[in-house]
């Protein structure tokens, strides 16, 4: 009788403690842009393509399940908080010859220095251009500079000069192609990528 | 002597070659990241690097940007291994190789995918997947 209630304990132990395989969700999101993208979800020998807003691959059942978007953010709410934020690019443009902005990226810069002031920890890159009003290398040194004008508008508003990179590219790549010697405002500009 | 030397010389260049591939945006409650045998509390603005693994405690959270623009995020009771990370900021290429062994993690996938959609997979203990620009959440409950 002892051993008969010896053995059904250890036969419980067994099957509680027995390894379980581990239960695992996986959910495609529609993107900031409203973009889907694709996640092929490979066990096994098993293939399942995830290419809908919420859709959702679960470990124990070989159905697509659709979740919505309340229960995504109720099975991963602090997960997605800690998503940092979004890389972004801005571009302002100048007054031919100069490092002066134009009257409107005067008023788009504001904008852009509001966005940024918030970020924690940004990272930044300043990329000048020219024209190809002028010389190659007079173009190189004001596409250098005007980098260097905005760096300082960074600079002003609290970001640390070390998280800012500058470059200058000249004329070498315009936004359009014109031939040399064409004063194209588009092309008079710099861009501003923050992550 | 010579295997000595040639040794040491491996070690020093596996040393030369732990670059920083990312960098931790937000961290919140008990992380950790482990890196060889050290175990480094996670703070904003701590480098990350290939082959580190992301702990989390009850009420961890940490938000990584890596180089490529790639964004990744661990919650609470989790752990995240980088396993592989390498990116060619002109070409655009890369691969980036991670595995969730529990916990949740959410994903945005970054250039290199954008220039080879096999560049990224993320690994859980049954299942491997491949990521064609876009974001998803994985959840692993042990």
């Amino acid at each position: 009788m002892g051993a008969v209630a010896v053995i059904a304990a250890i036969g419980l132990a067994i099957f509680l403690l027995r390894p379980t395989a581990p239960k695992e969700t996986i959910v495609v999101l529609p993107s900031a842009d409203g973009h889907i993208g694709t996640v092929v979800v490979q066990r096994g020998d098993t293939k399942q393509v995830l290419d809908k807003p919420y859709a959702t691959s679960r470990s124990d059942d070989d159905k697509i399940e659709q979740l919505s978007a309340n229960e995504v953010k109720q099975e991963f709410g602090p997960t997605l908080e800690a998503l940092p934020a979004r890389p972004s690019s801005f571009t302002v443009y100048f007054i031919t010859g100069t490092d002066e902005l134009t009257p409107e990226s005067k008023a788009d810069l504001q904008n852009i220095l509001a966005a940024l002031k918030d970020r924690p920890l940004p990272d930044v890159q300043v990329i000048g251009h020219t024209d190809t009003v002028g010389d190659l290398l007079v173009n190189d040194r004001l596409s250098a500079q005007r980098a260097e004008t905005v760096k300082g508008f960074l600079v002003e508003i609290g970001i640390p000069a070390g998280r800012i990179t500058t470059a200058g590219r000249g004329e070498r790549e315009p936004i359009v192609r014109t031939p040399d010697e064409t004063d194209e405002p588009r092309n008079r500009r710099v861009e501003i990528n923050v992550r | 002597m010579r295997w000595t030397i040639a040794a040491v010389l491996l070690g020093f260049s596996t040393l030369a070659m732990a670059a920083d591939v990312g960098e931790i945006k937000v961290a919140k409650g008990d992380a950790y990241l482990e890196r060889g045998k050290e175990r480094l509390p996670v703070k904003v603005g701590m480098p990350v690097q290939e082959a580190d693994k992301v702990v989390t405690g009850a009420n961890g959270t940490v938000g990584i940007t890596f180089s490529d623009n790639s964004l990744l995020s661990v919650g609470p009771d989790s752990a995240l291994a980088i396993d592989k990370y390498a990116f060619d900021s002109t070409t655009h290429a890369g691969q980036f190789d991670s595995t969730l062994s529990k916990g949740t993690l959410a994903v945005i996938s970054g250039k290199m995918v954008k220039q080879s959609p096999d560049a990224m997979r993320v690994h859980t203990p049954s299942a491997i997947m491949g990521v064609r620009g876009t974001e998803f959440l994985v959840k692993v409950d042990r």
